[in-house]
């Protein structure tokens, strides 16, 4: 059974091996976009061939048997029930067998933890449920979360191609440079994943790991949080964007740009309306995941906000519980920048059923970090 | 109604283990209650623990009595010894895993959080961590000051070494049939016992730290508190056997529940051992 | 109200109505309680599943919110490995194994059935969890802190308590069984004239009484971070979440062992009646199962290759997870051997049991896939270890369990099971079963990551198929338990030797075993 599905599956195979990232049917690992995961690819392929090998001899000699050494064929059983010889020949031969396996392998891993002479380095901090990343070389930081709409993931809207893999603000790198990971979390254990690397590292709290990687060619890779996390686990993704220096290197300079802008507008006084609308968005992206998009949480553990104390209650409490956390509720100090915390302040209060009429300016915000 | 002893023992049938199952649900559901904060998870608790105190009555009373009955042949005493061994290997495996999980953080990972030379969400702290130990962690707040191997500990150690001796020689007594040196021996034992409980108990009351003071908090109590619990058991079985040498039990051939208990008490003295040198003194 | 009155055993005669399951001392009823005890939570986990492949049938969320959608995940797991696969291989030890040693019971009868009635609380604390506040656990059946640590579920807790008890059910059953297998043999029965079940069921015995107080402590450590303020996962207080990987694996490696030995042990029992031959290689075998069990004791941290540990432990553990194919290897080999220039018929059991060796192999070579740290790299968390572990669990372990059940059930019933519908319950089973987890090879490679309830557009195609291989597959069983109950309401009587080819001591008593078997132990030659 399984060995006639191979073989029909075989020209399917041959027609993804130039792996598409989409491609239906895709039987191997992503087509390999660093060193690294060239060599895992290749380790893997060779344990596929050497584990086909013994699998045929084994299961070829068991289903000879099978036909021709049956009472109803005739045969007479044998009684031999052992071979000393024979014992130890089949012991040795998987030993060294092994051994050819495990050369390549402890190349691979010693290659692999050497994150020695990197040409820069990105702060990565998963949390429940984005990841953050931050250039330490660079000053530039920024949060990435999911961009798919929950109305594509309840199948009220049409599911987009790279649905679940796409993000609001990507990872960039230059291509052929080794790039330090620096990897930890924010709350529970989640794990930094991208295939086309052959990287996956878990993200502890309290703890710093690290990996590298340097990646061939430009292009968008796309990868997933690989340690349950939580109810979203299954929708915080990692892109990365490899792009020539020069390229990069303009990123940069925007993101730096942006940055700046943001910083500036928190400066600036907000109209309650304007707030309310931008508050909106960061709601969506940032608390509906808990709250619900209406507001109405999931009690005892995700409380509403329609009629909450804390929405319609004093703004100093307010803020500090959003700026601070509490509990299960995340700490957003680090993530969310003033315009976005006044923001959805001002949604909370002015919105999802609530109307106390009040807010505050990001400046109120950044004076009380 | 004199005993076939040639064949090996089977029980008639028994409600014990039905009710050792209802003294667990009880226990068990009633400390998740507890924990909860649920109000009545208490009087749940303390049911299933008077059941099990029932049971465990209810239960050994059976076995002395088949016991002294003659029901257990040579063969029936060799499958309590087995099987005292091997709980006994089950216990050591328990301490085994608080052990290893003290191994591991004091030479592995707190060097790895003191190597985390970044600050990460709210513990900007910790970059002034170094891994020592004691220690309450990085987040501690408060100083640690930990206990001292050389006071009380110490003298515990003795205790129990001392224990050891006198339950030797009560042993002793019994297998020469002197039931003065057997009552002598186990009564100093089981004061031995106690001696240490209260000890151990003044030494949590007179503790500058607590269950919650970080790391070292949590692997001391749980480590000399299971001990302790242990010790418990152990104090209370030897009174049990104790009971029973004063009604007459045990002869100097046949006494496998005083070897049995006996086996224990040395085992929770090898437990003290290990936690006095890894806990208390390194 | 108490029952003893301390009269010989035989007085009481045989006892009847619900004091006779309740109140149990015999090894054959306590072995038929644990049997359907754990068929029933086969198919209730086996339920959960058919939730989980339902929402997995097509990308997006079509039934269950991601939150309850982990609560089947994690049920599905701790059920079926404590309550369907681990209480099935304690039925077999407990009917088969004094049989087969020739021994009137277990050593500690009483105890025995504690052993059983323990997993009663245990079941009713996991199934009320559902209903409490906060849902049933929902961080899967490892229960990782700090996610674990983190929910405020008193769920958790009734969880963690569950597991205690079921730990005091087999630390206990396990003394049981090795002071039988010690101490009860019947004369002229040395050690390595035991039949080959008898051998697995002591080295996983040991097995057991080494690691489950490991996992007691871990649970404690877990229960006092979530309601006594202790740091052990919690770096702040100087602690460490991988502390509880370490900890658990160090009982969940030995674990998988403990659910896989006594099949190969069953198997060991099953090919050599139908080819008629004895089993080849009796002492490698016997050698071969001592290897796996202390090899596994050194290999847990193959489940933490990607936590970031020191070079030299990745080595380390690397090599010596590899290192254990070779005494599963030889064990393969044997049995082909077995087969070898046998005269082999293909009833029910043997169909099982050549499946097992074909199927378990596949889940043996994803599992050397595995043991390569850099491609385990790739896989690890994927569906491609979901499908290794089912490979191994559901070919390997239960399907042993299946074909055994059809190997003795006339020997308990008295009964021969119905051969044609046995035949397709196989067939059934194992298409079905390939059909659901094969493909699971290659969506884990793609790059799907487990515990999802939603995945990207790539993986569609594969996950439609495994859903509908998932639903034949469960429906599958319901015929299973047809007929068994069947068998046992009537049918062509059975001899007490129904299988010529069969040896051992369980064969020379009459079918059904009589309530009471080998009072006096046989001698054997």
């Amino acid at each position: 059974m399984n060995k006639r599905s191979i073989l029909s599956l075989g020209a399917a195979f041959l027609s993804v091996y130039a792996a598409n990232s989409h491609a239906a049917y895709a039987l191997n690992l992503k087509t390999p976009a660093t060193e690294i995961a060239s060599q895992i690819y290749d380790l893997h392929m060779m344990m596929i061939w050497v584990c086909l090998a013994i699998f045929v001899v084994v299961f070829g000699l068991m289903f000879y048997s099978i036909l021709k050494h049956r009472k109803s064929a005739g045969h007479v059983a044998s009684q031999f029930h052992e071979n000393h010889w024979l014992e130890v020949v089949w012991t040795i031969i998987p030993v060294i067998i092994l051994a050819g396996m495990a050369y390549p392998a402890t190349k691979t891993i010693l290659a692999m933890k050497d994150t020695a002479a990197s040409d820069m380095s990105i702060k990565v901090t998963g949390s429940q449920w984005k990841w953050s990343y931050d250039y330490l070389d660079q000053d530039v930081k920024f949060v990435s979360t999911l961009a798919t709409s929950d109305d594509q993931i309840h199948n009220k809207a049409e599911k987009g191609e790279n649905y679940l893999l796409e993000v609001d603000n990507p990872m960039v790198v230059p291509v052929g440079k080794k790039i330090k990971v620096l990897l930890t979390a924010a709350d529970v254990i989640h794990a930094f994943w991208v295939p086309e690397f052959g990287i996956k590292q878990d993200a502890i709290p309290g703890f710093v790991r690290e990996t590298w990687f340097r990646v061939d060619k430009p292009g968008t890779y796309r990868g997933q949080c690989a340690e349950l996390c939580g109810k979203a686990h299954g929708y915080m993704p990692i892109v990365v964007e490899a792009m020539e220096e020069d390229d990069y290197n303009a990123w940069i300079v925007a993101k730096k740009d942006a940055a700046a802008a943001a910083d500036a507008g928190a400066d600036q006084e907000w109209t309650k309306d304007d707030l309310v609308a931008a508050g909106k968005g960061v709601y969506e992206k940032n608390c509906a995941v808990c709250h619900q998009v209406n507001g109405a949480g999931m009690p005892p553990a995700f409380p509403a906000m329609t009629g909450s104390a804390i929405a319609t209650g004093p703004l100093e409490g307010h803020l500090d519980i959003i700026l601070n956390g509490k509990n299960i509720m995340p700490a957003w100090a680090a993530v969310l920048n003033d315009v976005d915390i006044a923001a959805v302040i001002a949604y909370e209060r002015n919105a999802l059923g609530n109307n106390t009429g009040d807010f505050i300016q990001p400046s109120a915000v950044k004076a009380a970090r | 109604m004199s005993p076939n002893t040639n064949n090996y023992y089977v029980p008639s049938p028994s409600l014990w283990p039905l009710i050792a199952s209802i003294a667990l649900f009880l226990m068990a559901g009633g400390f998740a209650m507890q924990m909860n904060d649920i109000a009545s998870g208490n009087f749940v608790l303390i049911a299933g623990v008077l059941v099990f105190f029932y049971l465990l009555y209810g239960w050994f009373r059976d076995v002395v009595k088949e016991s002294l009955s003659g029901f257990y042949n040579k063969q029936v005493d060799v499958s309590f010894r087995w099987s005292m061994g091997w709980f006994i290997f089950s216990e050591v495996m328990f301490f085994a895993g608080f052990f290893g999980a003290l191994f591991y953080i004091r030479n592995i990972s707190l060097n790895w959080i003191s190597q985390s030379t970044l600050a990460w969400p709210g513990y900007s702290s910790w970059t002034e961590f170094t891994s020592t130990w004691p220690t309450n962690g990085p987040a501690a707040t408060q100083a640690l000051e930990a206990m001292s191997p050389w006071g009380l500990p110490a003298i515990n150690t003795l205790i129990l070494l001392v224990s050891g001796a006198t339950l030797t020689y009560a042993h002793w007594g019994l297998m020469k049939n002197n039931r003065k040196q057997l009552t002598v021996g186990l009564i100093l034992t089981i004061a031995l016992g106690a001696i240490f409980l209260y000890l151990q108990a003044h030494e949590y009351a007179e503790a500058a730290f607590t269950m919650d003071s970080g790391i070292y908090g949590s692997t001391f109590y749980l480590l000399t508190g299971f001990h302790g619990l242990h010790v418990t058991m152990g104090t209370i079985m030897l009174a049990i056997v104790l009971f029973r040498v004063l009604k007459g039990h045990f002869d100097s051939h046949n006494h496998f529940a005083f070897e049995a208990v006996a086996w224990y008490w040395h085992f929770v003295d090898v437990v003290w051992l290990f936690l006095f040198i890894f806990v208390y003194w390194l | 109200m108490s029952t003893n009155t301390a009269t010989h055993h035989d007085d009481h005669g045989h006892p009847t109505g619900i004091m006779r399951w309740v109140a149990s001392t015999n090894h054959k009823d306590i072995g038929t309680l644990y049997l359907w005890f754990s068929f029933f939570m086969f198919l209730f986990a086996g339920a959960l599943a058919l939730g989980i492949r339902a929402e997995l049938f097509q990308p997006g969320l079509q039934f269950l919110e991601p939150e309850n959608f982990n609560r089947l995940t994690t049920l599905h797991g701790l059920i079926m490995i404590f309550g369907a696969i681990m209480p099935a291989f304690v039925g077999f030890a407990n009917w088969m194994i004094p049989l087969m040693i020739g021994a009137s019971d277990l050593a500690f009868p009483r105890l025995n059935n504690m052993s059983f009635w323990l997993m009663i609380p245990a079941a009713l604390l996991l199934m009320t969890s559902i209903f409490v506040p906060g849902g049933a656990i929902a961080g899967g059946w490892t229960m990782y802190p700090p996610l674990s640590v983190q929910n405020p579920s008193m769920s958790v807790d009734m969880s963690i308590l569950a597991l205690h008890i079921l730990g005091v059910s087999s630390i206990v059953g396990s003394i049981n069984i090795i002071t039988t297998i010690l101490n009860m043999r019947a004369p002229g029965m040395t050690m390595m004239k035991m039949p080959l079940f008898v051998w697995t069921w002591l080295i996983t015995a040991f097995l057991l009484i080494a690691s489950m107080p490991v996992l007691a402590g871990a649970l404690t450590m877990l229960l006092t971070d979530r309601h006594f303020g202790t740091s052990f996962f919690d770096a702040a207080g100087g602690g460490d979440p991988v502390l509880w990987q370490h900890v658990f694996w160090f009982f969940g490696h030995p674990e998988v062992y403990i659910m896989i030995l006594p099949a190969f042990g069953l198997i060991s029992t099953i090919i050599p009646t139908f080819a008629r031959k004895p089993l080849f290689g009796y002492a490698s075998m016997v050698y071969a199962t001592a290897a796996i069990a202390l090899l596994s004791f050194v290999v847990w941290a193959h489940h933490m290759f990607t936590t970031g540990m020191p070079v030299a432990g990745q080595l380390f553990f690397m090599y010596s997870t590899m290192l254990i194919s070779i005494p599963t290897g030889v064990k393969v080999f044997n049995w082909v051997a077995t087969m070898w220039r046998g005269s082999m018929t293909f009833e029910t059991p043997m169909l099982f049991s050549i499946a097992v060796v074909f199927l378990f192999t596949i889940g043996g070579f994803s599992g050397l896939v595995c043991a390569i740290l850099p491609v385990d790299i790739q896989v690890q968390d994927t569906y491609y270890v979901v499908a290794h572990f089912h490979y191994v669990l559901f070919s390997g372990a239960a399907m042993s369990i299946m074909g055994a059940v059809y190997y003795w059930l006339p020997k308990w019933t008295g009964f021969m099971y119905d051969e044609t519908l046995g035949k397709w319950h196989f067939w059934l089973t194992t298409i079905a079963f390939n059909v659901t987890f094969f493909p699971m090879h290659f969506t884990g490679l793609a790059g799907m990551p487990r515990r999802v309830p939603d995945y990207a557009l790539q993986f569609a195609e594969f996950n439609m198929i495994s859903s509908f291989g998932a639903f034949a597959l469960g429906i599958s069983q319901l015929l299973f338990l047809y007929i068994v109950v069947k068998c046992i309401k009537g049918g062509t009587k059975a001899d007490a030797k129904p299988w010529d080819g069969a040896e051992g001591l369980e064969w020379t008593v009459p079918s059904p075993a009589p309530f009471h078997t080998f009072e006096v132990p046989p001698t054997v030659k």
